[in-house]
């Protein structure tokens, strides 16, 4: 009997991670999705090239950005069962807290998906997932079907 | 212009990143408040594969970094800044290969926050790839230290 539904998570999963890995800046990051409930997350592994004030030290924005833009590209594929990869239009980030060289977890929403754009909101959370260290809102232009 | 932070201290600083220094940031001047810094393109920077474009997250390390010198210039003594927040529009698709260059200027600072808008573009300033519009926090180690 044909199946008609969507892959399971883990095969979803894998693909996604093959996606990753074709992406030369994701692998320099060394960004990998991992599943948290049906929903992917991005995970960035702690690592001493990320560091932006080696004083505290601390993540560098850049890095969390990236992180918090792959994300909401990922997750909105995901959510939206696009094969395109949509491009992003515009994307502001708020930096609550500074980011220790450690494992950072994104996950992303969508907020609207319009014929064109998706509105997308997305979070980065370290050790303790109820203290995000930077939350980002992202419009993305959705490639024509 | 005064140049109290001078240009070789302001190297440093690009210098004593290792994220920067991880992607091959290069400050290029420090002016009272403007600040420009470049990098190289690299195949390893792409984010998307089939058209050579280079990830949204390589631009914003270069500008949030060009920032910061940005704001360090215009406070004309060094303190420790962290971004509040960032905001990056994409304007078009940066040519594959380009060295990105960017622009930022610090148009004010207030006693807690400081607030800067600029560009990044791949060869002519005058048609950007992106503009950035961000605010940073002054003397943030001091104050979690103190406080």
């Amino acid at each position: 009997m044909a199946d008609t539904t969507s892959p399971p998570s883990a095969d979803r999963v894998d693909q996604l991670n093959r996606l990753l890995e074709t992406i030369p800046y994701v692998h320099l990051l060394g960004l990998r999705a991992e599943i948290l409930g049906d929903e992917p997350v991005l995970v960035m592994p702690g690592d001493a090239r990320l560091v932006g004030n080696p004083a505290l030290p601390a993540l560098h924005g850049g890095a969390v950005g990236a992180l918090l833009e792959s994300a909401a590209i990922i997750g909105t594929m995901w959510q939206a069962n696009l094969t395109k990869v949509p491009k992003t239009i515009t994307i502001t980030i708020n930096y609550l807290r500074s980011g220790r060289i450690e494992a950072t977890r994104a996950r992303a929403s969508i907020t609207k998906r319009g014929r064109r754009v998706a509105t997308v909101s997305v979070q980065a959370c370290q050790a303790d997932p109820e203290m995000p260290i930077a939350v980002g809102h992202a419009h993305l232009l959705l490639a024509a079907p | 212009m005064k140049k109290l932070i001078t240009s070789a201290l302001m190297r440093a600083f690009a210098r004593s990143s290792p994220h920067m220094r991880a992607l091959g940031f290069e400050l290029i001047s420090v002016e009272a408040g403007v600040a420009m810094g470049r990098i190289a393109n690299r195949p390893e920077f792409v984010g998307d594969p089939r058209t050579g474009v280079i990830h949204g997250g390589v631009v914003t390390s270069l500008l949030d970094s060009v920032g910061g010198a940005a704001v360090l210039g215009k406070l004309r003594r060094p303190m420790p800044i962290a971004t509040l927040d960032l905001r990056i529009d994409y304007l078009r698709p940066s040519a594959p290969e380009r060295e990105l260059t960017a622009r930022v200027e610090c148009y004010r600072a207030t006693r807690n926050v400081a607030f800067t808008r600029g560009f990044a573009y791949d060869g002519d300033p005058d048609d950007p790839v992106a503009s950035m519009a961000a605010s940073y926090m002054l003397r943030t180690q001091a104050v979690r230290r103190s406080g």
